[in-house]
C-alpha cells in the first residue's frame, strides 16, 4: 500500500477525483458518465499534445514551437481540403504528420547539428512557423463553408458511442506507453534525462535521440493540426495562439520534471484532464471563465511545489550532491 | 559519439584587445545593425528623418528596460517568462487607482511596487522553495494575468491623468523621448552594475558554477531573490510607460513581451546557460530588433511576417558563430 502511495499519478487522480465530487456538489450532472466522456473529447487535444511535449521534456529539452506548429500544419490541411475536397481525410492526416514531421525535423537538426539550446531555437521557429502560416494563407481564413462535410465529420463520427476524436487520443496514449515503457528508444529518453553523460558511455547517441523526440513532437503537432482546424472548424493564423504554455503546463501539473527524467505517460494525460476538467466546469457552476487562468497558474505553482517535496524524498542518491543551499 | 566534453584548451597568451575586439559577438552585431539600417534607408525615403527615427525608439525601449534586468538573471542561470504578466497585473492596479481617483505620483509609486512584488513572490519561489524558474514563472505568468483576468473581464480602464500620459508620450528635448531618456540611463547603470561591480562578478560566478560560488561565499539565494526583484521593477517601470503610450488597460496588455525581451537578450549574446554575456549587447540586439521591425513596418510588411525575420534572425546570429567554427576547425 505504501509503495503504491509513492506513485505521483495516484495522488493526481485522487486530486481530480476530489475536484469531480467538489463541482458535482454544485452541479450534480456533472459527474455524469456522458459528461466525463464528453470532458475527455474536449481534453484529447491537449492530452495528445502533452505527451508530445513529455518526451522532449523528458531529454532535457522543451519545444515551444508545438501550437505554431498546430497552426502551420492546421492552415495546410484545411488549404488542401477547401482546394481539392476529393482528398481522404486519412491521407489528409498521414500529409499532416509529415508536414509536422518536417517543422519537428528542423528544429531536431538544430538542436543536434548545431547543439544550439532547445529553448533558444524553439523560441524562433515559433515565430517563424506562425509566421509561415500568415505568408502561406496570405492572412485569409479558412472558414466551416469552405471545409468538407468529411472533413468535419470524421472526428465527431461515433464508433462505439465513442467519437473517433477520443479514440484517436486512446491510440496515441496506448503507442506512448508502450514507447516508454517497452522499447530501447523510450528507455534511451528516460537515460538521457536522468544523466547525459553517463548514457553517452552507456552508448546511447544523445544528439541523435534528441532529434528523433523533435520529431516526435513535430509529428504530434502535426496530428493536431488537422484535428483543432476540424474540431473548431476556423483555420486563421490566430489559432492557438500562446497554447504552448497550456501543454507545458499540463506536463508540469502531470509530474514531468522540467530537469528531465522524471515522468509518465499516466501523468501527462492527467495533467491535461486536470486542466480540461476545470475548463470544463468553471462555466456549468457559474464561475466567470475569466477565473481559468488564475486557476491553472496556482495549479501549476502548487503542483511544482509538491513535486518538488516528492522529489526531495527520493532517496536513491549514492553520491550526495552538495545542494547550492540558499 | 562526441558528447564527451573535451578538456578545455588554455591558450598560451590571450587574443591582443584590438583583435578579440574584432572578433567579438558584439562587433558582429554592430555589423548587422548598421547593415539594416542601410538597408532600410536604401528601402525607405521616409527612413531618415528624425522624427521617423524617434518613433522607431518606441518599439524597443519598453521591452529593452525589461531585457536589461533579464540578462542579469539569464547570466545568472534563472529565466523569468512573467514578465509580460507582471505588466498586465502592474497596468490593472494602476487603473484601479485612477478609478478611486489617485494622481500620477500615486500611479508610478503603484505600477513600480506591483511590479518589484510580483518579483519577489517568482524570487521567494525559487530562491526558498528551490524551484526551477521556468516553472515558477509560467505559473505565475498565468497568475498574474489571470488576476489581471478576473479584474477587468473583457473591460478596460480608461480617464488616465493628462500628466500620466508624460511618461510614454512625452519629449525631454525635440524629437528625444522620456522613454529613450530612460533606455540610456538604464543602459549605463545596468553596465556599470554588472562590468564594474562585484555585485556583477557575482552574477558571472553564480551563473558558471552555482557551487563553487557558494563556497567562495557568495550568497547564491539572496542574489538570486534580488535578480528577480529587479527584473520585477524594471517590467513594473515597463507598465507604467506602455500604460501612459496607450492610456488604456486591457487584461491582454504586452501580451507575448516575455518571448520578445527573451529573444533580445539571447540576440545579445547572453547565454541561454548562464555565465556570459554583456549589456553592450543587449543594447546592440534591443536597436536591430527595433530596425528591423520599424524598417519593415515603413515597407508596410505586416507585424507577423517581421516576426518571421526575428524569428531567423536569432537562429543564425547564433548559429553562423557555431558553423564559423566548425568549418574552421576542419581546414
Amino acid at each position: 500500500m505504501k509503495a503504491f502511495l509513492k506513485y505521483r499519478e495516484i495522488w493526481l487522480f485522487a486530486a481530480i477525483v476530489v475536484l469531480i465530487g467538489l463541482i458535482s456538489t454544485r452541479f450534480p450532472a456533472f459527474a455524469d458518465p456522458g459528461n466525463l466522456r464528453q470532458v475527455f473529447n474536449d481534453t484529447s487535444i491537449l492530452m495528445i499534445l502533452a505527451l508530445g511535449q513529455m518526451v522532449v521534456i523528458l531529454t532535457r529539452s522543451i519545444d515551444l514551437s508545438m501550437a505554431s506548429n498546430l497552426c502551420f500544419t492546421g492552415m495546410v490541411v484545411a488549404m488542401l481540403n477547401a482546394a481539392h475536397p476529393a482528398i481522404p481525410i486519412p491521407l489528409l492526416i498521414v500529409i499532416a504528420l509529415l508536414v509536422g514531421l518536417v517543422l519537428g525535423a528542423i528544429n531536431g537538426l538544430l538542436v543536434w547539428r548545431l547543439n544550439i539550446p532547445s529553448i533558444v531555437v524553439t523560441l524562433g521557429t515559433l515565430t517563424i512557423y506562425r509566421g509561415a502560416t500568415f505568408v502561406l494563407s496570405g492572412g485569409a481564413w479558412v472558414n466551416a463553408d469552405k471545409m468538407s462535410p468529411d472533413f468535419i465529420g470524421f472526428q465527431r463520427a461515433a464508433f462505439l458511442g465513442i467519437p473517433v476524436l477520443s479514440w484517436i487520443a486512446i491510440l496515441v496514449i496506448a503507442l506512448f506507453f508502450v514507447l516508454m515503457t517497452r522499447t530501447a528508444l523510450g528507455r534511451s529518453i528516460y537515460a538521457i534525462g536522468v544523466n547525459p553523460t553517463a548514457s553517452v558511455y552507456a552508448g546511447i547517441d544523445v544528439g541523435r535521440t534528441k532529434f528523433i523526440v523533435f520529431c516526435i513532437s513535430g509529428m504530434i503537432g502535426g496530428l493536431s493540426g488537422y484535428l483543432w482546424i476540424s474540431r473548431y472548424v476556423i483555420a486563421s493564423v490566430e489559432v492557438a495562439n500562446g497554447y504552448e504554455l497550456n501543454i507545458i503546463a499540463a506536463c508540469v501539473i502531470g509530474g514531468i520534471s522540467i530537469a528531465g527524467g522524471i515522468g509518465s505517460v499516466g501523468g501527462a494525460v492527467l495533467g491535461a484532464l486536470f486542466l480540461g476538467i476545470i475548463s470544463n466546469a468553471l462555466p456549468v457552476i457559474n464561475i466567470s471563465p475569466f477565473w481559468q487562468m488564475a486557476i491553472s497558474g496556482s495549479a501549476i505553482i502548487l503542483a511544482v511545489v509538491l513535486n518538488a517535496r516528492g522529489e526531495r524524498q527520493q532517496g536513491r542518491i549514492i553520491l550526495r550532491k552538495v545542494e547550492a543551499v540558499t | 559519439m562526441t558528447d564527451i566534453p573535451a578538456p578545455r584548451h588554455i591558450p598560451d597568451r590571450l587574443d591582443k584587445p584590438f583583435r578579440a575586439a574584432i572578433f567579438s559577438w558584439e562587433a558582429l552585431l554592430v555589423v548587422v545593425a548598421v547593415a539594416i539600417f542601410a538597408i532600410n534607408s536604401f528601402a525607405s525615403p521616409y527612413f531618415l528623418d528624425p522624427y521617423s527615427l524617434s518613433d522607431l525608439t518606441f518599439n524597443f525601449t519598453e521591452k529593452g528596460l525589461i531585457a536589461f534586468a533579464m540578462a542579469l538573471l539569464i547570466i545568472s542561470g534563472e529565466i523569468d517568462l512573467s514578465v509580460a504578466a507582471i505588466i498586465a497585473l502592474a497596468s490593472t492596479m494602476m487603473g484601479m487607482a485612477v478609478q478611486a481617483g489617485a494622481g500620477t505620483p500615486v500611479l508610478v509609486l503603484i505600477g513600480i511596487v506591483v511590479g518589484l512584488g510580483c518579483g519577489a513572490f517568482n524570487g521567494l519561489l525559487v530562491t526558498r522553495l528551490g524551484l526551477p524558474s521556468i516553472v515558477v514563472t509560467i505559473g505565475t505568468m498565468s497568475l498574474f494575468r489571470g488576476i489581471a483576468f478576473i479584474i477587468l473581464g473583457d473591460q478596460a480602464y480608461k480617464g488616465y491623468p493628462e500628466s500620466f500620459a508624460f511618461f510614454g508620450q512625452g519629449y525631454v528635448w525635440w524629437v528625444v523621448s522620456f522613454e529613450l531618456v530612460l533606455f540610456l540611463i538604464a543602459a549605463v547603470v545596468y553596465w556599470f552594475l554588472l562590468h564594474r561591480t562585484s555585485f556583477g562578478r557575482r552574477v558571472f560566478a553564480i551563473g558558471n558554477n552555482p557551487v563553487a560560488a557558494q563556497f567562495s561565499g557568495v550568497r547564491v539565494g539572496r542574489t538570486k531573490f534580488m535578480l528577480f526583484c529587479l527584473t520585477g521593477l524594471m517590467s513594473g517601470i515597463a507598465s507604467v510607460l506602455i500604460t501612459s503610450r496607450l492610456g488604456s488597460t486591457r487584461p491582454s496588455i504586452a501580451q507575448g513581451y516575455e518571448l520578445e525581451v527573451i529573444t533580445m537578450v539571447v540576440l545579445g549574446g547572453v547565454s541561454i546557460l548562464g555565465g556570459a554575456g554583456s549589456i553592450v549587447g543587449v543594447v546592440l540586439a534591443a536597436l536591430i530588433m527595433g530596425l528591423v521591425t520599424f524598417g519593415l513596418g515603413l515597407l508596410n510588411v505586416p507585424g507577423i511576417v517581421m516576426s518571421i525575420f526575428i524569428g531567423l534572425l536569432l537562429i543564425i546570429v547564433i548559429a553562423l558563430p557555431i558553423v564559423w567554427r566548425r568549418l574552421r576547425g576542419n581546414s
